[in-house]
């Protein structure tokens, strides 16, 4: 197991650097650079010649990746264009807020997913089969912004249970302590806080949750009613095992597989329509950072971001790999 | 064997969390205070800077004009410039010295002392920045103004036109410039030029610009500290919650502000800023669409409309398609398009047909310039007799943006499209994101014939519109007109402002016969705030003061 991670870990260096040059060429030659998004309509041709000039723009394509690799080597990603803060700096303040939003979501899908889609594969047939499966078809079809802005309207803007905007109430001087806001009020047990922020994810991680919720409550029912077909089932309720024994130990187990699949393929698509829900519920987290570092090409914050994204979709698909391990002793991972 | 796994992994997980909360202490202030004692408004972007001498973007100088102010700004709800920590300023007979008489019994925040002094030291600390200070990215606004520095790193950069500044005594300064300019002292007034305090410069090291020129990070005071003499006090800025925090300065020399605190808070999304004042999580907002003016104002919200102060333009490459070198396809394009309908259907009320190419508010303003009447069938005669009978034409317009000129750019093009396919001229429309692909795309190279572009003005002079746009080549208009150029060169170096009026009236005649491009309109931007505020005035130049703002 631990040579198996290590060896994953190892292929992320090639991985990340073929990604790293590519990625440099392929936003150096996007048309307009920062220059054109930092002077606006106030733009002259001398002014952007200067500025290019001064950011070293100007020089060729490989010394600026020279250095750009040089920087990274040394674990710096170098520091906004735009904010000219250290990208470092940016991501650890900003993406607290997408990991709160996203792990809410996530919950949410998993909770509310796995337990439906199940009794949707018990009861297949029925009307809670009926509506879980269209609700399944709903949630992937309504698109992610729209859904978000209708339940901020009704659930925060009219009926007024839910804020409809931020991670927390801006008149709420809380300490932080991790930028996890949830955790922080936690930790320093300002309870108000916590709970403040608590709410603030609700309508956002609904709206997030939806489309992982659908494909999970499909999956799994669709999973679960392979697993009720098998022989060990039957064999297992023949031999007189309680109905409860059969579904934890027989049934769920076999069937989360290709759920768990599912869930790690599904954490980086919701990191992108994080994004859009964060844009929404003007809720600051990285999609919101990353959207405006596109428009303004900052260079340093798009290349650091998707180094870190290649980052975490490794480590996530190498958890999904290790849950397999655990979820079926049968496979081993070598 | 699973799960006793599991039970030592929450175990561990418990420890180390009640570790951690062992480590963390509630920082927070027991008092809390009413929703009344502040003002939260929602704000599109984040301030980039909080040293408003590094700044050049709206949303730092929003924050700045707050906390810091300028010896002279415009007066309240116009753009005429009144004096501001200067009470007076007058010129010498040349033109090249301006003495500078300051308010008196002004303190910094900080509680040192606002004198001659404090003003020579910030105009200084502008005049001396070196190093990655003069970046033009760093120092945009001294750069556009001021021009140079006191020793240039860069030869690219012109001399300055700043001389110096000598503090007669504690209420008086002179400050001497190299040549007459439309630009002095009206860009005074701009919070680029706002007074910090010395000591607050030096404590925080405002000069300390760190990093290399493609790896720049502000200093301690440009993050944390701006110390000026305003209404509100810097309190914090929470990046992470994506807010401003200012505090009413209870020592200020002027009219206290009403409300204790103000927050300013980046919702970048338009309709999320509306339903959060409609949720009544902030009691105001910027960059209102003008779709939602009536709506908002049928709701009971105070809708505040700012006086236009801007233009938007059809802008015509001379050196894109060779027929637009042409006067008379100019000209036909004029008279093709209906600016009327364009003004009446796509602009909140209030809007206006521009006749020049700056708001009618400025000195200067020509009524008797030529004019291009819509005139489908003289546009068309003036094609043939061009021999451009079958045009076709690149027509750029931006996506996924609005400007306070521009509510509705693909409408407006489209109106503008079928205007002109009318008079028998083929449009190749070219949609591109706003930033930077659209800007880059109209604004550098030659690759483009008609686009939407505009501009807001900095300050009170028709030097900031037609002398920005027309005063030198650019790839944007792709003409070289020697005679044009001088022309303006000698309106701006004119002392007088009586006799600059003139020549800017000269000057607007002189180019809408020339016609570069076509003015379409200005339009008024609102803001809005809720039922229950009210003192705001709007200003032409987002000089809203929201030290006035109350709730009834």
């Amino acid at each position: 197991m631990f040579r198996f991670i290590v060896r994953r870990l190892l292929q992320l260096i090639p991985t990340l650097f073929g990604l790293s040059l590519l990625l440099f060429i392929w936003l150096h030659r996007l048309p307009g650079g920062p220059e054109t998004a930092i002077l606006g309509e106030r733009g002259t041709p001398e002014l952007r010649a200067q500025i290019r000039k001064s950011m070293g723009l100007d020089q060729p394509l490989w010394v600026q990746y020279g250095r750009f690799m040089r920087r990274l080597l040394t674990g710096d990603l170098g520091n906004s264009i735009n904010t000219k803060r250290p990208v470092t700096d940016e991501f650890l303040e900003r993406f607290p807020g997408t990991i709160e939003l996203t792990l809410t979501a996530l919950l949410i899908a998993i909770g509310v997913g796995i337990p439906l889609g199940y009794l949707a594969a018990r009861r297949r047939g029925s009307w809670l089969d009926q509506a879980a499966v269209g609700g399944a078809l709903l949630g992937i079809c309504i698109p992610v912004f729209f859904l978000a802005y209708l339940l901020k309207q009704y659930f925060a803007v009219q009926l007024g249970w839910f804020p409809a905007t931020g991670r927390q109430d801006v008149t709420m001087a809380a300490t932080r302590v991790t930028g996890f806001f949830v955790l922080d009020g936690l930790l320093t047990r300002e309870w108000d806080a916590a709970a403040d922020a608590l709410r603030h994810l609700i309508l956002p991680g609904l709206a997030l949750a939806s489309i992982p919720l659908a494909a999970i409550v499909r999956m799994t029912r669709a999973s679960v009613l392979e697993v009720l077909g098998e022989d060990y089932v039957r064999t297992a309720e023949a031999k007189g095992l309680t109905e409860s024994v059969v579904r934890r130990r027989h049934v769920l187990r076999n069937a989360m597989l290709p759920v768990a699949t599912t869930i790690g393929l599904l954490t980086g698509g919701l990191l992108s329509g994080a994004v859009l829900t964060e844009t929404v519920f003007a809720f600051t987290g990285i999609g919101q950072f990353i959207a405006e570092a596109i428009d303004r090409r900052d260079y340093p914050v798009l290349q650091g971001f998707i180094m870190l994204i290649a980052v975490v979709y490794v480590l996530v698909n190498l958890a999904v790999d290790i849950s397999y391990t655990l979820i079926d002793p049968r496979v081993r991972v070598r | 064997m699973r799960a006793p796994r599991l039970k030592a992994v929450f175990a561990v997980a418990a420890v180390a969390a009640l570790g951690i909360a062992g480590c963390a202490q509630s920082e927070r202030d027991s008092g809390t205070q009413g929703k009344k004692d502040t003002l939260v408004f929602g704000v599109a972007g984040d301030a980039k800077v909080l040293d408003p001498a590094l700044a050049s973007d709206g949303e730092s100088f929003r924050v700045a004009r707050q906390v810091l102010e300028t010896l002279v700004r415009p007066e309240e709800g116009g753009a005429k410039l009144v004096p501001g920590l200067a009470e007076s300023y007058t010129p010498d007979s040349t033109g090249l010295v301006w003495t500078f008489t300051l308010r008196k019994n002004v303190k910094f925040h900080d509680g040192t002392d606002f004198n001659g002094a404090a003003v020579c030291e910030n105009f200084n600390r502008w005049y001396n920045f070196t190093g990655l200070m003069q970046s033009p990215d760093v120092s945009a606004y001294w750069q556009d103004i001021f021009g140079g520095f006191a020793k240039n790193e860069n030869a690219d950069l012109p001399p300055s036109l700043f001389k110096s500044c000598t503090a007669k005594d504690e209420s008086t300064v002179d400050i001497g410039i190299t040549r007459v300019t439309s630009k002095f002292p009206a860009a005074l007034a701009l919070p680029a030029f706002s007074i910090s305090s010395p000591k607050a410069l030096k404590d925080y090291n405002a000069d300390k610009v760190g990093g290399t020129a493609d790896n720049i990070t502000y200093p301690e005071y440009a993050t944390a500290h701006p110390t000026g003499t305003g209404p509100y006090k810097f309190v914090k800025w929470d990046t992470a919650n994506k807010t401003i925090t200012l505090e009413r300065n209870e020592n200020y020399y002027g009219d206290k502000a009403k409300i204790k605190t103000l927050i300013f808070k980046t919702i970048s999304d338009l309709n999320a800023r509306k339903q959060a004042l409609r949720a009544g999580e902030i009691q105001g907002y910027d960059l209102v669409a003008p779709a939602d003016v009536p709506v908002l104002k049928g709701e009971g919200f105070s809708v505040l409309t700012r006086p236009a102060f801007n233009i938007l333009y059809l802008a015509i490459n001379q050196s894109g398609n060779p027929a637009l070198a042409k006067p008379q396809v100019r000209q036909a394009i004029a008279h093709a398009i209906n600016r009327d309908a364009i003004v009446k259907s796509k602009y909140p009320e209030g809007s206006t047909v521009a006749v020049n190419f700056h708001p009618p508010s400025l000195e200067g303003h020509n009524d008797g310039v030529t004019k291009y009447d819509y005139n489908p069938t003289k546009a068309k005669e003036l094609l043939t007799q061009a021999g451009a009978a079958n045009l076709t034409l690149r027509f750029h317009y931006p996506t996924e943006v609005t400007r306070p000129y521009m509510p509705a750019p693909k409408d407006i093009h489209e109106l503008i499209k079928a205007d002109l396919e009318a008079v028998g001229i083929k449009v190749t429309p070219i949609a591109l994101k706003w930033s930077p692909d659209y800007l880059n795309a109209t604004t550098v190279g030659k690759n483009h014939d008609l686009h939407l572009l505009g501009w807001t003005g900095d300050y009170a002079d028709a030097y900031n519109f037609i002398g920005t746009f027309f005063d030198r080549p650019k790839d944007e208009w792709g003409y070289n007109n020697a005679e044009l150029f001088a022309q303006f060169k000698a309106a701006d170096s004119e002392p007088d402002a009586a006799k600059r009026a003139e020549l800017y009236k000269a000057l607007n005649a002189k180019l809408l016969d020339f016609l570069p491009g076509v003015p379409i309109a200005h339009g008024p931007p609102s803001i809005v705030f809720a039922k229950d505020v009210t003192g705001v005035k709007p200003s032409p130049l987002t000089d809203e003061r929201y030290s006035t703002a109350e709730y009834k």
